[in-house]
């Protein structure tokens, strides 16, 4: 099953309750372009209604909604409008810096409390195996009880290596550690996963900051690649937790959990919008093929798919 | 950034001074202003809406339009219905249950409920409770095991057969507890999708087992639109007695979850404000819609304050304060009592006034530099520590150069001393530092917190170091 369709089926499920409004206002205000008449205020409404209810939030709301009522010409689809005005914030984006092709490729997972990154380590691991790649898992969350029981088995399910802490140890000690024995092993890339973090907490940013730090010293450039993994649930704080992250990491790229439930996970849509960072892998579920990498195109079409 | 919905109302009225009349013209104003801050606060969208329409139906009055402080007025208004629509609950258990109680924690995946697990055993078990806990999650790796660590640290017993059936895993916990007298049994549950038909049968499986009093769905405090729908199913399925809200010691204003409670209608039980295993409090509407308000929290910063400051030490304060004999060694150990109750920003956030985040944005605190404020004080011998005038220009020097900072950081941290001594003495003698324009303190009715004595003298520590910054 593709990308597609597992999202599809997702997103379809409830999307008719979302959308239950606003199918007949489309269909009145589509109905309606061949008079000339431009798209109107209540339609305009219920769009917003139904983007901020998509978790897609205020302001990139406001912009598309602008946008959409500017460009409406005699004729158009309004469905077609909108689509493409996301599509066109998600091409927007900016290109992921090219990977330097040093080694180890060294790439840190974090992001808040419970969004899955552990999880996402396991999965992510899975998938570069079986691209022919022979990744080394770190476990760096030395904080959480049995965090690193936890990755153990994933490591296990992936069949990689994983380097763990010892109890109690410096999580960026740990880190040094991994790129080191991956280079010895000739694994590569070194993923490393992290304790999750509320961004507000200066100390714990601050220890993100010196395990950025300590990798650069293990290996240059490092960390060359930071995913920031989100819950598709999550509301407009994801936008703070993005703008931290990203300021004391320098997160490269977002990984979108969750997304087999009922949420939308429109706060991809407000990120790509105000921070042009890219959305790189969806996680679909908890097995360890539930990690797809991201199509804006497939993304958008599913979340407007069947009943607009 | 946020800007707090109150700020934002007083923003509205203050661009229109100097208008002869208030019309209801502004008013609308000031409610699309509101709306687009409930939005960004992640209030559910149809919530939102009637909300407005409340507000505006009593705002419109003319006893309102003609006052002297409309945004004030407006502003009591919003927050009268916030308070409405959050529940007025005093938050906890559910007051009868059968011995032994079952509290079943459930929710979605990552939300916390294993940590939640481990709180709420430890505060059970502070309130002279005996509990015990058993995590049916046989799903997530380690998380049997995640919760046994949790047991340990918080010195509560965790059942752990060697059966991975979750119902009977919970029911072997009951009958533990039946059998050698635990009163209360805390169950975790894997974290589930609410459109998972299998894994909802097995939620609804283990609560007809065990039958538990309480049913906590656990709900992330950054939750967006989507938490009502996940919140109304898992209700539909089992019917849920509480929330309990996480994550809330981030800046997540929490309106999903805040939603929740008024359409599914089910009050929150808990929050949880931090990873300690201390970190879980009851839930107070009115300090989350002051939070929610931008107005602060100062009722949780002073039981935040009590629990980081020794009472012998503040009573000793007390009385120094009075005789106005506060002294750099006092300032000291204020500054290690601050620290001691979490990182600043949340410890700022509660405090009125300061809730305003753009304020903070330029004022952040700095975790760095109150080290070198510690650093100074200890270069200091203990007599320029109790009495900080005989520090002249050469003691300045010996100090910066024992303390690895400047004489410009020692003149700086001497005139903030002094400045913050002067604010003390006044709230010794009973006066308040002022509030931010239109700011107002919420009501403090908490009994708790008023039959404490000196408490409101406690917290000029936080206040006057805050305000010298
Ligand atoms: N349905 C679903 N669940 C997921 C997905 N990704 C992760 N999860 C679940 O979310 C929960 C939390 O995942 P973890 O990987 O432990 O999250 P984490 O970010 O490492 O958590 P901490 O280290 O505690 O901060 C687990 O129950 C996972 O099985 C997904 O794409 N879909
Ligand atoms: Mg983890």
């Amino acid at each position: 099953m593709g990308f597609f369709d597992r999202l599809r089926e997702g997103l379809t499920r409830t999307t008719q309750q979302i959308v239950g409004r606003f199918e007949e206002i489309v269909r009145r205000a589509d109905a309606d372009t061949g008079t000339a008449r431009p798209i109107d205020g209540d339609t305009m409404e219920a769009l917003e209604e139904l983007l901020i209810s998509a978790d897609v939030g205020v302001a990139a709301t406001g912009q598309i909604v602008a946008a959409v009522r500017a460009r409406a010409r005699r004729g158009d689809s309004l469905r077609d409008l909108v689509k493409a005005e996301i599509r066109g914030i998600f091409d927007a984006v900016e290109p992921r810096p090219a990977l330097n092709g040093r080694s180890p490729h060294v790439t840190l997972i974090v992001g808040v409390n419970g969004t899955g990154k552990t999880t996402t380590v396991g999965k992510l691991a899975n998938l570069l195996k079986a691209s022919g790649r022979q990744p080394l898992v770190c476990a760096a969350d030395t904080f959480r009880a049995a965090a690193v029981e936890q990755l153990e088995i994933w490591a296990r399910r992936a069949a990689v290596d994983l380097v763990r802490a010892r109890e109690g140890a410096d999580p960026a000690a740990v880190v040094f550690e991994a790129i080191q024995a991956g280079r010895a092993r000739g694994r590569d890339p070194i993923l490393v996963d992290t304790a999750g973090r509320l961004h507000t907490r200066t100390n714990l940013m601050n220890e993100l900051d010196k395990i950025c730090r300590v990798a650069a010293r293990a290996s240059e450039g490092a960390p060359h690649d930071v995913l920031l993994v989100l819950d598709a649930t999550v509301g407009q704080n994801g936008l703070a937790q993005a703008r931290e992250f990203t300021s004391v990491a320098g997160v490269t790229g977002i990984v979108l959990t969750k997304l087999d439930g009922t949420a939308k996970g429109g706060i991809a849509v407000a990120i790509a919008h105000d921070l042009k960072l890219p959305i790189l892998y969806v996680g679909v579920g908890e097995g360890i093929d539930d990690l797809i990498p991201f199509s804006p195109r497939d993304y958008v079409d599913a979340l407007f798919q069947g009943t607009w | 950034m946020f800007e707090s919905l109150s700020t934002r109302v007083q923003d509205v009225f203050k661009s229109l001074r100097g208008e002869a009349r208030l019309t209801p013209e502004h008013v609308e104003t000031a409610l699309r202003a509101i709306r687009l801050a409930l939005l960004e606060a992640d209030v559910n969208v149809s919530v939102a809406r009637a909300f407005i329409d409340r507000v505006r139906d009593r705002a419109m009055d003319q006893a309102v339009l003609r006052s002297l402080t409309p945004g004030q007025q407006v502003i009591a208004i919003v927050r009268d219905e916030l308070v409405a629509l959050f529940g007025t609950s005093e938050g906890g258990l559910t007051k009868h249950a059968p011995t032994p109680r079952v509290v079943l924690l459930l929710g979605l995946q990552g939300s916390g409920k294993t940590t939640t697990a481990g709180k709420l055993g430890r505060w059970l078990a502070r309130q002279g409770r005996h509990p015990l806990m058993v995590s049916t999650d046989v799903r997530r790796p380690a998380a049997i095991e995640q919760l046994s660590v949790l047991g340990d640290q918080a010195g509560v017993r965790v059942h752990a057969p060697d059966t991975m059936d979750p119902v009977a895993r919970a029911s072997g916990a009951l009958a533990e507890a039946r059998a050698t007298g635990f009163d209360t049994v805390i169950v975790d549950t894997a974290g589930r999708l609410h459109i998972d038909d299998d894994l909802m049968d097995e939620l609804q499986a283990i609560r007809d087992a065990v039958r538990p009093s309480d049913l906590l769905y656990v709900a992330d405090a950054m939750t967006g639109q989507d938490a009502i729908r996940s919140a109304g199913e898992f209700h539909r399925r089992v019917a849920v007695t509480g929330v309990v809200l996480t994550k809330l010691d981030g800046d997540a204003r929490g309106g999903a979850a805040l939603s929740v409670v008024s359409v599914v209608g089910v009050p929150i039980a808990f929050v949880g404000s931090g990873e300690r295993l201390d970190d879980l409090e009851l839930f107070h509407p009115d300090r989350v819609v002051s939070r929610m308000l931008g107005m602060g929290d100062v009722l949780s910063l002073i039981e935040k304050a009590e629990q980081a400051i020794d009472k012998g030490e503040a009573e000793q304060l007390e009385a120094r304060l009075r005789r106005n004999e506060f002294t750099l060694d006092d300032f000291r150990s204020q500054l290690k009592a601050l620290r001691r109750m979490g990182p600043l920003e949340s410890v700022l956030g509660m405090i009125p006034g300061l809730g305003n985040l753009k304020q903070l944005a330029d004022n952040k605190p700095d975790e760095k530099q109150m080290g070198r404020v510690e650093a100074i004080i200890c270069s200091m011998t203990p007599a320029e520590r109790r009495d900080h005038t005989v520090i002249n220009g050469s003691r300045r020097r010996r100090i910066a150069l024992g303390s690895g900072t400047s004489v410009a950081e020692i003149n700086r941290l001497l005139k903030q001393f002094t400045e913050m001594r002067r604010v003390l003495q006044m709230i010794g003698q009973g006066g308040m530092p002022r509030l931010g324009p239109g700011m107002k303190l919420p009501p403090m009715s908490h009994k708790g917190a008023a039959a404490v004595p000196g408490r409101k003298r406690r917290k000029g520590g936080p206040w006057g170091l805050i305000k010298t910054r």
